[in-house]
Order: C-alpha cells, then sequence, then structure tokens
C-alpha cells in the first residue's frame, strides 16, 4: 500500500479524507505542489499521475495506491532543472511564482497529450493531427489559472520549448 | 550610518544614467526566478515546523447579528480536536491598507454574511475541518441594508468649479451617461494563510502579507502586544492585489490560538473563505458628463460616482482619483459618495479608483468623439490639460499623448470618426477601441540597508516584499548600478520585519519608494569609499567590482580590506510630489470580435503604450503591464461579485463562478515602455507600474465592442447577455428579424 512521490514510495495515509494534494504538501513535505482552490478549479495543484495530469486536490490519496505521482520537485531542481522550467524563467512566464508549478507540470504534460493526437476544443480537424498552434497551447492551459497575468509569456515559454522539440 | 532624504524638490541629477554600469532598466530576470519554478521558494503556510496544529476558521451564515454562545464542547471530543478559539481579540474584518492599527473586533459581533467568528484547532487539517463544520453556536440575526441603492448615502469627496449644468446646456456637443461596474474580488492565488509561534513572549507569523511594517503594527494592536514581540516574514507572496494590504483574520486567529496553546499553528483559508471575508472592489454607479465646443475642447467634465462599504470603515473605492487631472474642461463637478451597507469590506483591489473610475470616463470620451465626428484619439489629445485643471499645478511628466500617438502606430490604428459595424468576418463582428489610462503617484516612506561585504559583493535588506512585482530584481539592480556590480553579486533579502521597514508592496509605491531607499543608501556608501581614497563622491566611478578615479584603480576588495562597509538609506515623500501633479500614463488599443448571434466578444490583441518615469527592469515591467492588460479583459468582459438581493451573501464565491481571465482569454498582447525621467517622482525618477496597465483598458474594449457592432453597453462587465441586448436595441431596422 503506497504512492510512489518522484521515486520515492510513501505508505498511504491513515485518515481516508486527505487528498492527494494534502498528502503531496504534508506528509511527502514537498510543498512545490500548491493549493489554490481545492475544489479543482485553478489548477495550481496540477500533478502527473501515471503521467497524465491531473488536479491532486480532486483525488484522496488512498485512491492512488500503487500510483507513480510526478510533482514539480520531480521535473527537476535547482541545480538540474528541466527545459521547461527555464524556459519560464527565460520568458518571465510567471510573476508572483504560486501557480507555476502547476503551469509547469501542465505544460510539460500537455506537449505530450497534443504529440499523442489528443484533440482540444481548439482542434479544428478531429482526423487530423492537432498543431501545435498558440489557440492549441491557451486552450489546453486554460485549466491553469494565473492571477499575476502572465499568459502571454507562459505561451511564449510553452512555444520555446515545443518548438525545439519539434 | 543612514543617509536621510526628505524629498522636498525634484531630483534633476539623473545620477542612475550616469553611473555606467548599465543594468538599471535592463530586462534581467528575477532572481528568485529558479526557485519558483522548481517550487523552492517557500510560502506562509508551506514551512515544516514540528508539532503545528492546524487551525480552521468558522463563520456564521448571518448578514448581520451577534453570536450568542459557542458550545466548544460539541467538537472537542472529535478526533484531534484540540481547542477552539473564540477570543474577543479576534478580528470580523480585514484591516485597510496601511491603517496599521487593528481592524474590527470583536469577531462576534456580526457585520456580513460569512464573517469568520471562531477558530477550531486540531491536528491535522482534515479534523479540524470536519469540526469546524459541526461547532454548535447560537446568533441572533437582524435586518441589514445590502443595496447601495436603497440606502441614504454619505458624500465623501467633491470638487465643483464653474458651473457644469451651464456648460451642458450650452455645448455644442454633449455626453450624459450612467455606467455601472459590479464588484471585483482580488482573488491571488496564494490563499490568505498565517503559521504562527509563539516563544517566551515573542511572536513570529510567517504570512501571505504585502506591507509588513504597517501589518506588524496592525497584528500587535489585535493582540494586546508591543510591536517588539512580533515578527512577521513574507519572503514569498502567492499574489495580493490589494487583498493582502492589512493583517486579515487568518493572522490574527493563528496568533491567538498558538500563544492560548503554546504550539505552532498554521491557518489557511480555503478559497471561499478568501472571497467572503476578505476586501472586496465596491460595485460602481458613475455619471460622466462632457460638455464640448464644436471643435470637440472640453468645456465641462462631470463625474459621480456611487460606492459602498461597510458602516465604520473609512475606506471609499476613490474612482475619481484620475478624473480629476486626466481631461480639461473649466467647468467641473465631481463628487463621490458612499452608501454604507453589510456586504464584506470593501478596500483596495489593484488599482483602486482607476481600475474602475477611467474606463467610464473613457467611454463618454468615445461617445463624444463620435458626436463630435471625430477620430477618438485626436479628441484626446485636443483635452490633455496644460495643469491640473482644478489645482493648477503642472504636471511633473506626463507621456499621454506619446503614448496615444505611438500606441496608435504600433497598432495600426485607422484615424477616423467611428462609425460601427464596419467589419464582418462569417458571425463575428470586428472592431477597434482607444482609451487613455492614467494611474496617481505615490510615495511612502522607505528604508533599506546595504552592505559591501569583505568580498566585494552587496547584501540589500528591507522588509520590503515581492509580490510578483519583481522587487527581489529591481533593487539588485539599483544597488549594482550605484556599486557597479553585476546582479549576481547581489543578494537581496526581503519579507522580514527584522529587516529595516520599507515602504511595502500597495499602490504602487514599491519600486520608487524603496529603490530610492536603496539609492540613498548606496550614495552613502559611494561617499564613505571616495573618503577612503581621498577623491570626491562625483570623481569616483565604480564598475564591474572596481573603484576608479583620476589616476587610481582598485578592486572592491582591496579597497574594503577585509571589513564590511554598511550605509541605510531612509527616503520619506516630500513636497515634490505636493508642488506638482504626479501620476503616469497610458494608452490602451483593443481589436474585439462580437458575435452577432450570441453577444460574446473575444479581445483579439492589444496594445499598451506606458509611461511611468524610470523604467528599472524592462522585463518585470513589461510583465506588471502585461498583467494589467489581462485584467482589463476580465474587467470589462467576465468579472463581477455578485450578491443575494435577499440576504446579501456573495453567490459565486469560488474560481468557478468569479471569472478571472483563462490563458484562452489573452490574445496577443503587445507592451510599449515609453522611457522618462521623472525628477519629482523620486529620487530614481521612476513612478509606480503595478496598477497602471489596468486603468483604462476596459474602456479600450468596451469602445471596440461599440466599434465592432454598434452596442454601447453602459454595465460592466459587457456579458453576451448584456451586448445581445445593447445589439439589439442598436439595430439598424433594416437588419431586424
Amino acid at each position: 500500500m503506497a504512492i510512489s512521490i518522484n521515486g520515492q514510495d510513501y505508505a498511504l495515509p491513515q485518515d481516508p479524507r486527505t487528498s492527494l494534494l494534502d498528502f503531496i504538501r504534508g506528509e511527502a513535505r514537498l510543498p512545490g505542489t500548491k493549493k489554490g482552490c481545492d475544489h479543482g478549479q485553478c489548477g495550481a495543484c496540477t500533478v502527473l499521475v501515471n503521467g497524465i495530469r491531473i488536479n491532486s486536490c480532486l483525488s484522496l490519496a488512498v485512491t492512488n495506491d500503487g500510483d507513480e505521482v510526478t510533482t514539480i520537485e520531480g521535473l527537476g531542481t535547482l541545480a538540474a532543472p528541466s527545459e521547461m522550467q527555464l524556459a519560464f524563467v527565460a520568458h518571465d512566464g510567471f510573476q508572483c511564482g504560486y501557480c507555476t508549478p502547476g503551469q509547469i507540470c501542465s505544460a510539460t504534460a500537455m506537449l505530450q497529450e497534443i504529440a499523442a493526437g489528443w484533440p482540444s476544443d481548439a482542434t479544428a480537424d478531429l482526423g487530423a493531427a492537432p498543431a501545435l498552434t498558440d489557440d492549441e497551447i491557451r486552450e489546453r492551459m486554460s485549466g491553469n489559472l494565473c492571477r499575476c497575468g502572465a499568459y502571454a509569456n507562459i505561451v511564449a515559454a510553452i512555444r520555446d520549448v515545443a518548438g525545439e522539440n519539434a | 550610518m543612514t543617509v536621510h532624504l526628505k524629498q522636498d524638490a525634484p531630483d534633476n541629477r539623473d545620477v542612475l544614467d550616469g553611473t555606467g554600469q548599465g543594468v538599471i532598466g535592463a530586462p534581467l530576470p528575477r532572481p528568485e526566478g529558479l526557485m519558483k519554478v522548481t517550487g523552492t521558494a517557500t510560502y506562509a503556510a508551506e514551512y515544516a515546523v514540528e508539532g503545528c496544529l492546524e487551525g480552521v476558521l468558522v463563520t456564521v451564515p448571518v448578514t448581520r447579528g451577534e453570536v450568542l454562545s459557542i458550545d466548544e464542547h460539541s467538537v472537542l471530543t472529535m478526533p484531534g480536536v484540540v481547542a477552539v478559539i473564540s477570543d474577543e481579540r479576534m478580528t470580523g474584518r480585514p484591516a485597510q491598507g496601511m491603517a496599521g492599527e487593528a481592524p474590527f473586533q470583536p469577531a462576534q459581533e456580526v457585520c456580513y454574511w460569512g464573517q469568520p467568528v471562531a477558530l477550531v484547532v486540531a491536528d491535522t487539517f482534515e479534523q479540524a475541518r470536519d469540526a469546524a463544520k459541526h461547532l454548535a453556536m447560537e446568533w441572533r440575526s437582524e435586518d441589514a441594508p445590502i443595496d447601495p441603492a436603497s440606502v441614504e448615502t454619505e458624500e465623501d469627496e467633491s470638487t465643483l468649479q464653474g458651473d457644469l449644468a451651464h456648460a451642458m446646456a450650452e455645448a455644442a456637443h454633449s455626453v450624459d451617461v450612467v455606467i455601472t461596474t459590479e464588484g471585483h474580488a482580488s482573488a491571488a492565488m496564494e490563499p490568505h494563510a498565517a503559521l504562527a509561534q509563539w516563544n517566551d513572549g515573542a511572536l513570529t507569523v510567517h504570512a501571505s502579507l504585502q506591507m509588513l511594517k504597517f501589518n506588524r503594527a496592525e497584528l500587535a494592536d489585535s493582540l494586546g502586544l508591543e510591536e517588539e514581540q512580533v515578527r512577521l516574514l513574507s519572503p514569498y507572496v502567492g499574489g495580493g492585489f490589494g487583498s493582502k494590504l492589512g493583517v486579515s483574520q487568518e493572522v490574527v486567529a493563528a496568533s491567538l490560538a498558538a500563544m492560548k496553546l503554546g504550539r505552532p499553528v498554521r491557518v489557511v483559508m480555503s478559497r471561499q473563505q478568501v472571497f467572503q471575508t476578505v476586501e472586496r472592489r465596491s460595485e460602481t454607479h458613475q455619471r460622466i458628463r462632457l460638455a464640448a465646443d464644436a471643435e470637440g475642447k472640453l468645456t465641462g467634465f462631470g463625474h459621480e460616482a456611487l460606492v459602498s462599504n461597510l458602516p465604520g470603515e473609512t475606506f471609499a473605492e476613490p474612482v475619481l482619483q484620475s478624473s480629476q487631472f486626466l481631461y480639461a474642461g473649466e467647468n467641473r463637478l465631481l463628487k463621490l459618495d458612499l452608501a454604507r451597507i453589510h456586504r464584506m469590506t470593501a478596500g483596495s483591489v489593484r488599482a483602486p479608483g482607476e481600475a474602475v473610475g477611467v474606463q467610464t470616463v473613457e467611454q463618454a470620451m468615445d461617445m463624444l468623439a463620435e458626436k463630435v465626428g471625430m477620430d477618438p484619439i485626436e479628441l484626446r489629445l485636443r483635452n490633455i490639460p496644460e495643469v491640473h485643471p482644478a489645482k493648477g499645478t503642472p504636471f511633473s511628466s506626463r507621456k499621454l499623448a506619446e503614448c496615444l500617438r505611438e500606441g496608435a502606430a504600433a497598432f495600426g490604428w485607422e484615424p477616423r470618426p467611428r462609425a460601427p459595424r464596419h467589419t464582418r468576418e462569417g458571425e463575428w463582428w470586428i472592431g477597434t477601441g482607444v482609451a487613455s489610462g492614467a494611474r496617481v503617484h505615490f510615495v511612502e516612506e522607505a528604508k533599506a540597508r546595504v552592505t559591501l561585504r569583505p568580498d566585494g559583493t552587496a547584501l540589500v535588506e528591507t522588509d520590503m516584499t515581492d509580490i510578483g512585482t519583481g522587487t527581489y530584481a529591481i533593487l539588485g539592480q539599483v544597488a549594482g548600478e550605484m556599486l557597479g556590480l553585476v546582479p549576481d553579486d547581489i543578494e537581496v533579502r526581503l519579507g522580514d520585519t527584522d529587516l529595516p521597514p520599507g515602504s511595502g508592496s500597495g499602490g504602487s509605491v514599491g519600486a520608487a519608494s524603496c529603490g530610492s531607499a536603496v539609492f540613498l543608501a548606496c550614495q552613502g556608501l559611494r561617499e564613505q569609499l571616495a573618503k577612503r581614497l581621498n577623491v570626491g563622491a562625483d570623481e569616483l566611478a565604480l564598475k564591474d567590482g572596481f573603484a576608479r578615479w583620476d589616476g587610481g584603480e582598485k578592486a572592491l576588495p582591496e579597497l574594503l580590506g577585509g571589513e564590511p562597509l554598511e550605509c541605510t538609506g531612509h527616503f520619506e515623500p516630500g513636497a515634490s510630489t505636493e508642488d506638482l501633479t504626479v501620476s503616469s500614463f497610458g494608452a490602451f488599443f483593443a481589436e474585439v470580435a462580437v458575435n452577432r448571434w450570441t453577444g460574446e466578444t473575444r479581445v483579439r490583441r492589444m496594445t499598451g503604450a506606458f509611461g511611468f518615469g524610470r523604467v528599472l527592469n524592462a522585463r518585470t515591467a513589461r510583465s506588471q503591464c502585461l498583467g494589467g492588460l489581462t485584467w482589463c479583459i476580465g474587467n470589462a468582459l467576465t468579472e463581477s461579485l455578485l450578491f443575494d438581493p435577499v440576504d446579501g451573501h456573495l453567490a459565486n464565491c469560488d474560481l468557478a463562478e468569479y471569472h478571472v481571465p483563462v490563458n484562452r482569454d489573452v490574445p496577443d498582447l503587445e507592451v510599449l515602455l515609453l522611457e522618462e525621467r521623472d525628477a519629482a517622482a523620486s529620487p530614481i525618477q521612476a513612478k509606480g507600474v503595478g496598477e497602471l496597465g489596468l486603468c483604462g483598458g476596459a474602456g479600450a474594449i468596451a469602445n471596440a465592442i461599440y466599434d465592432a457592432c454598434g452596442a454601447r453597453v453602459f454595465a460592466y462587465p459587457m456579458t453576451p447577455d448584456r451586448v445581445m441586448a445593447a445589439m439589439e436595441s442598436s439595430r439598424p431596422p433594416s437588419e431586424s428579424t
């Protein structure tokens, strides 16, 4: 009975009410994942569970038995930041920084979703592979709120990373 | 050593232009950026403290009344519950910005729906949350006015000059229009949080706050402690936008619990509690009157507004702030009225006043331009006053005309009188709009200490906060420019009341005020270094870690001789901002598409041109403006606090129902920074930029909606239903269906 977070196993919590978000921030002591609304409305708590992005506040920790969770700390570190993390710095894709880990987790998974051919509301032709347009990026990042208003720079950062890997 | 300056006169020396290091204004990345993107920047609730208890605030569903009893025993037997705190020192409202004294107490006297009255403390968050829902209380409730239109009002402020009514009657062209705006929430992404520790009569609180020196006084006063007993720490703040100007309820509650229990206590508000109990921007009801001659020259200017607040609060949304001087017109009537109602505290939300007061004037100006038959930019250029129209004081610096002209060129504005419904793409009407922007400049007393370390690096320290604004970056750049250091050799420490008191972040005062304090400290250091070399301070050049003077050169470590050198800068506002009209200015341009069948508006692109004195960091300044433009979109189209008309509770108290702009709502945004030097604004010739970007821009969107589809909408936000209704009533008969 364990959750793997960034490659390390943690025993499931005793209290079934503990959300995955509170488990990550509390028992696993990884506060990089943020609580903005606790209701799946803001995306600040976005993490990857088995490679798929979710709002960790909407998942009870005990339902993640055997899952592999990746948080912002697992994507990169101060000593070895990820490409996306560096692009956010280079493009000033944040101001206060509170929504940022969620944005970066979301962006990282989002590019994989496009690569896998998942369509979105901005996809004109559902039969074709989705293109990496600004509209696609904006639509797919709309679950991550940023009140500082860094969206324009967030799109630029993602475009930068996506362009290099295209 | 302290260098003190009360700025009574403009400073035209432009010292930072002659120092030569070349870092001031440079678009450098934020020094704390890597910590933010790796999740290692620590916010208030995130400190790992052994034995920390969790507190959850308990609110009551009463608009006005009194808590008669709280039955602690109803929850004390629940698992993990440690205590119920209902001390009468608990605060029912947040402190207003710069109050420096306790907000409303006791919390148990209820003034608005959802007021926190108690705190349940337990071992875990889940236990505390559950117990908070089960706490048994008795209260009495009474009727309360909740509709600002239904109560008698108080006059808050007025300017009367000439005879506006006569000017309106005599005018060749006039506009008389009523425009409403609904309430706004700051909605910072980090919910309000506090982690309090009480040890041997000393209180330490990690909190999410904007203005620590005031907050310390507010908290001490609330608790009955001396300020010296209180230490606040806010090195990282997850957004503020006014909502963290003063201490709010969780800070006081966590402190009381920690003091009572002798254990650390963390309290984080739920998102719903943030909406319901922290400050709102007041709704406004505004009347704009413009009288003009045949050439479009204003002869009369009227702006009246009704706003609201709770009984006992002194704050009234300063809607008319920039209307005082933005446009000419010798006959003037400006009047602000305040209605006392029982909605949660009204206070500062980003750009109080201008964020709702400029866009309405800009709509009226657009209507006037149409009546005169003139390009709306030309109308504005024609009405820029020579001096403050009421006070007669000259402007310290003003880039309004340049912003309008250069912004228009960058945007690709077609100069012509407006005639709507000129372009359609499928089911979308396309149009463009313009608005002027203005935000009054404020400065606040600030201190900062700068230490040159023996190794030639520098340390900058102040209790100033960085709420996302770029303080860490710009204070390092001011110091770097003055001391001849690259920013990597400068450490900036912020957000700790043990450090010299800065201005705090609010009202866009931070950069100019704290930047000036750092500037003064560095001036003192330069003087000390020059003295050691027996040269005048003017003859000393500091660059790349070396001191150079006529005939000599020394590396800083050598010059320091193994000892640190320290100086505190102390900046105080003086007469320089009193004898002149000091404000930042801008211009906004928007292109929108309005759906002819649904009334939905999409902003397709925006340009903002801004003049706010010296640019300290072109990257973070641009980001502030991008944020402002983003807020313009929410302000114009989606943001609105909706109150139940029966009991006054806030109906949309979360981020699903209160619609801040999301990524797809925000198109390509272009920002032009128009460099200028404002000698009166501060000794570093800088003004504020944190709020300017949303002071008027919603008006450009409103005007673009009209240009697109002919709908004049007189209520913000311009939701599809409102645009549809206005479109229907404006549609030519031939197009009726």
